[in-house]
């Protein structure tokens, strides 16, 4: 397809200006054309028009990853993707209208954050959030069943708010869709430099693949290389099924142990072993002070040649299963919330919201826990040293860490928070719909569900408005009453 | 419906601007079966019906879904034979089979015209690029199952050969999936998902089993049919609950054999 005029249209779209003249594909903004009344319709949002160059000379992968694409994109939404806004039929004028999102790619984000000399404490900091906000948004295309496959810093839009747009889903795939890529003889597809070595050997469909690319992205904005270069041949690529990368603070002294950790377990040769959801990489993300370190975040010296060729070995015959359906692989691995009371709670009430987190975390084995706490901005002031913030919340901490003491915490993360807000339930909610929490765990008495007759009160508010399931605790039987049961 | 006394329905009919096809296979007298499915389609829209064979055979009810058959064949819809509508045209000789003991209950249950009826049903139907047939497109009489990836890719390349057809649907096998070709050069399943419209655009070829509507046999009792989108190119796969209780309190005042009856609520 050649290069089209400003001007011209195309099934009610009008061409206004070439953004980008790829191998691949043109991409226009575009507008409503002119109608038959002599009106143009408004769009909401500006609009951009992708057309692909499918000339003789193409390869047949170039049209099959526009038809995925062609697939993919009406069938997803969410803030975190292009709108949709028209598709043009495949055999007669194949196009597709979307949602132009003005931002920044990674790319341009990464050149500026690396002019600068890394900082700890800002640098780090800016990078998780950066990664935080992109597992986020790689989290909402998983939850609709999509795995991305092809990350990489020129697909991740930053939108002004600082929130992230994935971009491209011409090698994506969609576990309610027939598979257009794959083959019945595996071969990789995706960008050689980001792509997890499951998909190396052509397994498409695993979300913990793009939890790798994640991680090759964070590697190259905390160390300014790639992790395992740029592999032109098909034995380069398969070097990352056995090897570690280079460890990032071996690259750059710079780089915190916590923001080492994160990125080598995003990086895991095999998949179990990566983070199980991108929204357990988000939270631990945004809450770096509570990552557990471990070697593999304080290790400079990066791994052996024995280990590498017992690992070698045992790559050459690795067997990789297709995945289960993304949605439900992420649900196996929910993240649960307890919200604690911090004032005029009894024992029997601390003991029964354990009981019941206990209970929840046992059913769920890959579950993580996020224990909160609302205090009201009054408690903390920043006059009085012994009511200073940090104080303050290191009270409330360490109160939800003692309280965590009796928990079978096995293969479980667990992490403390302590918010500040005049009304709990808002606070409670928010923090909910901001980490992807499943579950909301709460005292029913403690939070007052007996004054419901009188007042809309905090478990009721949370139930109605949390973007997830919410179970309301009742006390067990008092330890006062259990010596005149018995007795009885 | 002279159309449909042909073995194979000549193009030029039925090409009209047919949108959304209701897909029905292996109904096996399953009249309560056939009829929630039919209930299912009609809230959508349907503007063509197909009834790809086996109408009898098993269930309790062959009178009552050949009447239904007859009507809708009446409205313009395409149905074809199954094997075991052959089987109750001409019963086999008693082998004391389970199949055999229920075809020749159902030979004796159904009337003259109903039996002529079947008599007269095709194996296949053309429109445009869509074959549909009761097993596989490879020589249809002898109902070879559409099962394995190898054997779509027969089916197909027969369809393409003999019928000039990119797509075929197709039941026997009692299950739902998609066949389609990716980027290498054979076929490749897909299992559906209930109610997510998969896409299956017109240049591509594929095969598609659309499952059973009488006797679902994935361990789910839910009745099985398809609704194929000519112009978005999309196919929806359904599962519809019915009244199996009734469907198996019908076999067993036949008097046929337990297990038909058993079976409905498993799913097997």
């Amino acid at each position: 397809m050649k290069l089209l005029n400003p001007g011209h249209v195309i099934d009610g779209f009008e061409i206004q200006e070439c953004l980008h003249a790829g191998g691949m594909a043109h991409i226009y903004t575009v507008q409503y054309a002119v109608g038959e009344g002599g009106a143009r319709r408004e769009s909401e949002f500006p609009m951009a028009m992708k057309i692909p160059r499918m000339t003789a000379g193409d390869g047949a992968e170039n049209i099959v990853s526009f038809e995925v694409e062609h697939q993919i994109l009406p069938a997803i939404s969410g803030a975190n993707v292009p709108r949709f806004v028209a598709a043009g039929d495949l055999s007669r004028t194949p196009y597709l209208v979307m949602e132009y999102v003005q931002g920044s790619t990674l790319e341009t984000w990464a050149d500026n954050f690396h002019k600068e000399t890394f900082q700890p404490g800002l640098h780090d900091r800016a990078l998780a959030r950066m990664g935080a906000e992109l597992a986020h948004a790689v989290h909402s295309l998983h939850k609709q069943n999509v795995c991305h496959l092809d990350l990489k810093p020129a697909n991740v839009l930053i939108r002004p708010n600082g929130k992230v747009v994935l971009l491209d889903f011409g090698l994506s795939c969609h576990a309610h869709f027939p598979d257009l890529l794959a083959e019945e003889l595996r071969k990789a597809v995706g960008s050689p430099a980001w792509i997890a070595p499951e998909q190396v050997v052509g397994v498409r469909g695993d979300p913990r693949s793009d939890i790798f690319a994640i991680g090759v992205m964070l590697y190259e904005l905390a160390t300014s290389e790639l992790p395992f270069g740029e592999p032109a041949t098909a034995g380069g690529l398969r070097q990352r099924l056995w090897m570690d990368p280079v460890p990032p603070r071996k690259r750059n002294p710079q780089v915190p142990e916590w923001l080492q950790e994160v990125i080598l377990k995003c990086l895991h040769p095999e998949a179990a072993k990566r983070y199980p959801s991108a929204a357990h990489l988000a939270m631990d993300l945004s809450n770096p002070d509570q990552i557990r370190i471990t070697e593999r975040g304080r290790q400079i010296k990066g791994t052996g040649f024995k280990e590498h060729l017992k690992r070698w070995l045992k790559a050459a015959g690795m067997h990789y299963q297709p995945s289960p359906l993304p949605s439900r692989q992420i649900k196996q691995v929910p993240i649960l919330m307890v919200a604690l009371p911090h004032a005029d709670v009894s024992d029997a009430t601390w003991y029964s919201l354990r009981e019941a987190v206990d209970r929840s975390l046992g059913i769920r084995p890959g579950a993580r826990l996020a224990c909160v706490t609302v205090i009201s901005a009054g408690d903390t002031s920043s006059t009085e040293s012994d009511k200073s913030e940090s104080s303050v919340h290191r009270m409330h901490l360490s109160r939800m860490q003692q309280w965590s003491q009796g928990l079978d915490l096995h293969d479980h993360q667990i992490s403390f928070h302590v918010l500040e807000s005049g009304d709990v339930a808002h606070a409670l909610v928010k923090y909910a719909e901001g980490n992807e929490v499943s579950m909301i765990i709460m005292g029913a008495a403690t939070h007052g569900l007996q004054m419901q007759r009188f007042v809309a009160t905090v478990p009721i508010k949370v139930a109605m408005e949390a973007p997830c399931t919410v179970i309301l605790v009742k006390q067990d039987v008092p330890f006062e009453f259990l010596g005149s049961l018995h007795e009885e | 419906m002279c159309s449909l006394s042909l073995k194979s329905v000549p193009r030029a009919l039925l090409e009209n601007s047919i949108v959304k096809i209701a897909l029905l296979s292996d109904i096996h007298a399953n009249l309560q079966a056939l009829n929630a499915c039919m209930a299912h389609a009609k809230a959508q829209g349907i503007d063509r019906w197909a009834l790809l064979g086996d109408l009898v055979g098993y269930g309790g009810n062959p009178k009552e879904v050949m009447d239904m058959a007859m009507q809708l064949a009446d409205a313009g819809a395409w149905i074809l034979q199954g094997n075991h509508d052959e089987m109750a045209i001409k019963p086999p000789e008693g082998d004391g089979s389970m199949g055999s003991s229920s075809a020749l209950w159902t030979h004796a249950q159904l009337s003259a015209t109903q039996l002529g009826f079947l008599k007269s049903l095709p194996f296949t139907a053309l429109s445009g690029p869509l074959l549909l047939v009761h097993a596989s497109a490879y020589v249809p009489e002898r109902w070879h199952y559409v099962d394995s990836e190898r054997a779509a890719d027969l089916c197909a390349d027969h369809a393409l050969q003999t019928y000039d057809a990119r797509h075929v649907v197709v039941g026997h096998v009692h299950q739902q999936s998609v066949y389609y070709r990716g980027t290498g050069h054979s076929m490749m399943r897909f299992e559906p998902t209930a109610d997510v419209p998969v896409p299956m655009p017109s240049h591509r070829r594929w095969v598609a089993t659309v499952g059973s509507v009488g006797q679902p046999r994935d361990h789910k009792p839910e009745a099985m049919y398809a609704i194929y989108d000519d112009v978005a190119g999309r196919m929806t796969f359904h599962r519809v609950a019915y009244d199996h209780a009734s469907a198996a309190l019908a076999i067993r005042a036949a008097g046929l054999p337990e297990f038909f009856a058993e079976r409905l609520a498993q799913g097997r």
